[in-house]
């Protein structure tokens, strides 16, 4: 008896420990999500945001507390946007939280933000399609003030100095580089063995094919897919043909591809504004071209994904007086204003979401520029809860059309997985 | 030799009744601090605990402290002294988490039903409201005729257009002539009766349950004057919530929605009579076993448990046995006294265990890659490892290895400095070969100390997340079912269904780890079983 007791005692504590492991492991898996958030501060206004962004929000925040007398806590956190719901919900988190748009469909699931109200006038400060990101279910949600998409980079050394009308002409000058030698990857568009659809979509969409459709409100329809309609398996067939060419691999992934090019290794590239520096570094200021995605010859134009970062309220913080004056505010310090977004772009280089900035600071800085014009052809990203079902089927299908399976097959497959998924949701 | 058997020991015979000697200063001072100390911590936390109601934590806490006290202030109850710290840690550490999830894992808590069924309509009413078009917008400062903090309070409010002056209250707002209040550039700086409140302290009365929170003046046609800031704007909601019928009615419209079980089965959402949602907005609910249920009947789980499960198996018993034998070879290769630079050797060995787990795991993931990856590079190969199950399954299993020999050339190494030389050298006397040594003498002696901690470790990568997350992802997935990978073990199979697309489903994954829980115990203790044996034949 006593022997099965112990034996009893030192499995279930051999089970407990594993299981411990196996919890703080899947919380653990970027390594740095075991940290819990910060402690709430007791300033009048707590802002939480990532540690890329801090900087930029720091900036604008420290000027809205000096014009109204106020304290002003900035903080970065890990994971924002799961502690930010978690915090929220428990009473103990911050007043605003800034990050993408593409976070409202799950925020508003779980009540975790309020509306904001603007003037039209106030509206009319920026560009359509940022507003058009921060409106979720008809209500506009967030204060948008810059917006990242993908664009192409070549190699100067490489491919030449030139404009790209087409993808397929950026293609040939990078086969032609890899044929002479010059590199090992004519076109750098992030695969990997998963898939990514993300970096995919401007191939997509330039080859027909689209995600969701829209209503008559300009909303995504999540029950119009279009991954595996007529058009959907015609693109499917375009990055069909690019993995046969060898343009287009699963061995280019998210984590090697800007390294890849920056060492002078792939014609083109494409990428956001985050491969900037790295780029610069590698290639020299004067080394690559930067031009928004083109599309295929006689096909769609390219239209990627848009992100708009965007300060958000939150329905449970303490200070909600100063957090909506802040967000909602057009003077003294408050966010509608020029200064505000000025600020916001010198610290932090991102095309702006309001017209007025981004006009003015345009002949100063071509990349950005260049970034904005690729934003005005990009779609904000759908934030729908729907798209969460895509990511993964669609990668999957991508990563195995590129890997030379059949693109109808694996397109329609695709399309049956996110359609049973969505009606479960 | 157990814990057991040492513990009972003292107590075989009739307790010795004698007198012990005084303790000395330096033990009682410990004492004295050490029981200071938990009293202080117990008051420090105690105004937290009262202030949130957190009742049942209070009956822990000072029953834990009453203990503590009781067994620590007394020279009576000496094996309580060593038992208490490590069961108390036992009990609120593990036991009580374990409860923790087991409870959660009869709800529906998640994205989107973590707030209460009357918090979610609040919300979904609360969210609907819009500016009305043209509506007026005042600048606002807020008065009251008793305390800051507890009121009576009023809108003072000044519209931006027309500067007309009104007081608003909750029920009715009053136009204002020029002789009752006093504007200073736009707002209103004083009235008679009144005390005008600063930024902050409005501010500090608007939270979530503050006086101010909710706090709206009623503007005629279904509108109110609601804060904004230190504004207030004119703002209606469309929807309206009945209570009897437990409706949510659309003014405007006139669509009538009302609470339906979606087909995912744990929650409910407002539609209207074409089942069309109102709002992604759902709540809390207990569901009973519905999650277990879902475990065994869903066909996504079911489907491909039983190979995940197979896999698991053969991963976890391969990561085991191949650095087992890696680890053992190397600990008996250097154990030799013959070998020159023994410590070198061993440091060296030891190099993959210093290195952070993900950061191998992410150097890893890139050496196998197809074209650019190191040991395509180094071996002249093609091969798409990751890109195919077989090859990621082996690329796994490699990496693991690199990965855990160390630990377990560490174990063999004491392990087999412990085993006295007298019995190899009683046994070269006795004519055996060194490996028959090593077979019959070495091994077996090895194997009762390390035999538990292989247990162990087959407990661990049978739940290793990081070692196929940082690597695979559980890739390479087919597109007939993108959520089950082929090199996807329970755990990480389980983490995507529950956390990979979107929505966090946190009530179904404690579900999961509450089986899981259950199976690795199981198997832990068919092991264990297996290592008595072992023990009992030496």
């Amino acid at each position: 008896m006593r022997r099965i007791m112990q034996t009893a005692i030192a499995a279930t504590t051999v089970a407990l420990l594993a299981t411990a492991c196996g919890g703080s492991g899947s919380g653990g898996s970027t390594g740095k999500a075991t940290e819990t958030a910060p402690v709430r501060g007791s300033q009048d206004l707590v802002i939480w945001t990532d540690e890329v962004k801090l900087p930029a929000i720091k900036a604008v925040a420290d000027e809205f507390g000096k014009a109204n007398g106020i304290t002003v806590d900035v903080q970065a956190v890990v994971n924002t946007r799961a502690d930010f719901i978690t915090a929220n919900q428990a009473g103990n988190g911050p007043d605003i939280v800034v990050g993408a748009h593409d976070w409202l469909g799950q925020l508003v699931a779980n009540g975790s933000v309020d509306p904001v109200q603007l003037s039209a006038d106030t509206i009319a400060m920026y560009s359509d399609k940022s507003v058009q990101a921060v409106t979720y279910d008809g209500q506009v949600y967030g204060v948008p003030y810059s917006i990242e998409t993908l664009a192409l980079f070549c190699n100067k050394s490489a491919v030449g100095d030139q404009a790209f009308a087409t993808l397929d002409d950026a293609v040939a000058a990078g086969q032609a580089a890899k044929d002479a030698g010059k590199v090992e990857s004519a076109l750098n568009v992030p695969v990997g063995i998963a898939g990514d659809p993300y970096h995919m979509q401007p191939l997509y969409t330039s080859a027909g094919g689209y995600l969701f459709g829209t209503t008559d409100d300009g909303s995504h329809n999540p029950d119009d897919l279009g991954v595996g309609t007529a058009a959907g398996i015609k693109a499917g067939q375009k990055i069909s043909a690019l993995g046969q060419a060898g343009v287009l691999s699963t061995a280019i992934t998210a984590d090697n591809a800007i390294g890849l090019f920056a060492a002078g290794k792939a014609g083109c590239l494409v990428s956001g504004p985050w491969a900037l520096s790295d780029v610069r570094k590698g290639l020299g200021d004067d080394g690559y071209t930067l031009m928004p995605i083109p599309g295929f010859a006689g096909m769609d134009p390219a239209e990627p994904f848009a992100g708009v970062n965007s300060f958000f309220i939150a329905s449970n913080g303490k200070n909600k007086n100063f957090a909506q004056a802040f967000v909602t505010g057009t003077t003294s310090g408050g966010l509608n204003t020029v200064e505000a977004m000025t600020t916001l772009f010198e610290a932090e280089n991102r095309p702006p979401a309001m017209t007025e900035v981004r006009e003015a600071v345009a002949v100063a800085n071509p990349d950005v520029e260049t970034f904005a014009a690729a934003a005005d052809a990009a779609a904000p990203m759908p934030a729908i809860p729907a798209m969460d079902q895509v990511w993964t089927p669609l990668g999957v299908a991508y990563a195995n059309i590129v890997g030379g399976a059949d693109a109808a097959t694996e397109m329609t497959k695709a399309a049956e997985t996110i359609t049973a998924a969505v009606a479960k949701s | 030799m157990t814990i057991t058997d040492k513990l009972r020991t003292p107590t075989d015979g009739p307790p010795a009744r004698r007198r012990r000697p005084p303790a000395s200063t330096g033990v009682y001072v410990v004492k004295v601090v050490g029981l200071t100390l938990i009293a202080a911590t117990l008051v420090s936390v105690l105004p937290t605990v009262v202030a949130t109601g957190q009742w049942g934590f209070l009956a822990v806490f000072v029953a834990v402290a009453a203990l503590l006290v009781a067994v620590y202030s007394t020279r009576r109850a000496v094996p309580a002294k060593y038992l208490v710290p490590g069961v108390t840690m036992l009990l609120l550490f593990l036991v009580y988490p374990i409860m923790l999830t087991f409870q959660l894992s009869t709800t529906n808590y998640g994205d989107g039903t973590r707030s209460s069924r009357s918090e979610a309509i609040t919300r979904i009413v609360g969210t609907s409201a819009v500016q009305v078009p043209g509506g007026a917008v005042y600048s606002l400062v807020v008065g009251t005729q008793g305390t800051p903090t507890a009121g009576p309070f009023a809108f003072f409010l000044v519209d931006t257009q027309t500067d007309q002056v009104f007081r608003g209250t909750q029920t009715e707002l009053t136009e204002l002539g020029p002789s009752e209040v006093t504007v200073a550039d736009g707002t209103v700086a004083a009235a008679d009766g009144w005390t005008m409140l600063t930024r902050q302290q409005v501010n500090a009365i608007s939270g979530a349950d503050q006086p101010l929170d909710g706090f709206t003046v009623p503007a005629g046609d279904n509108a109110v004057i609601k804060v904004q800031g230190f504004q207030a704007i004119t703002m209606r909601t469309p929807l309206v919530y009945d209570k009897k019928a437990d409706t949510i009615t659309n003014t405007d419209t006139g669509a009538v929605y009302h609470p339906e079980r979606s087909s995912s089965g744990d929650r409910s959402f407002f539609v209207d009579a074409d089942g069309n949602r109102l709002s992604n907005q759902s709540w809390g609910e207990n569901v009973g076993a519905f999650n277990y249920e879902r475990i065994f009947t869903d066909s996504r789980i079911t489907g491909p448990f039983l190979s995940i499960f197979l896999w698991t198996v053969v991963f976890a018993t391969a990561s085991v046995g191949l650095t087992f034998f890696l680890g053992l070879g190397l600990a008996v290769v250097l154990n030799d006294p013959r070998l020159r630079f023994q410590r070198f050797y061993r440091s060296a060995l030891v190099l993959p265990y210093a290195i952070p787990g993900f950061i191998s795991l992410m150097v890893w993931s890139g050496f196998w890659n197809q074209r650019f990856g190191l040991v395509n590079q180094m071996l002249g190969l093609d091969v798409n490892w990751l890109g195919q199950t077989w090859s990621a399954r082996v690329a796994v299993i490699l990496t693991n290895l690199w990965m855990g020999f160390p630990y377990m050339f560490l174990v063999c190494t004491g392990a087999l400095q412990s085993i006295p030389s007298e019995l190899k050298e009683a046994a070269a006397i006795d004519g055996a070969s060194g490996f028959t040594q090593f077979r019959k003498i070495t091994f077996p002696l090895l194997l009762v100390s390390v035999a538990p901690l292989l247990v162990a470790a087959f407990a661990f990568n049978f739940n290793n997340f990081n070692a196929i997350q940082l690597l695979t992802r559980g890739g390479p997935f087919s597109s007939d079912n993108p959520t089950a990978g082929g090199t996807d073990i329970l755990i990480s199979y389980t983490y995507r269904l529950a956390f990979g697309t979107g929505g966090q489903q946190i009530g179904f994954a404690s579900a999961v780890s509450v089986v899981l829980f259950v199976l690795t115990g199981a198997i832990a203790a068919v092991q264990f079983r297996a290592t008595r044996f072992l023990e009992d034949v030496n």
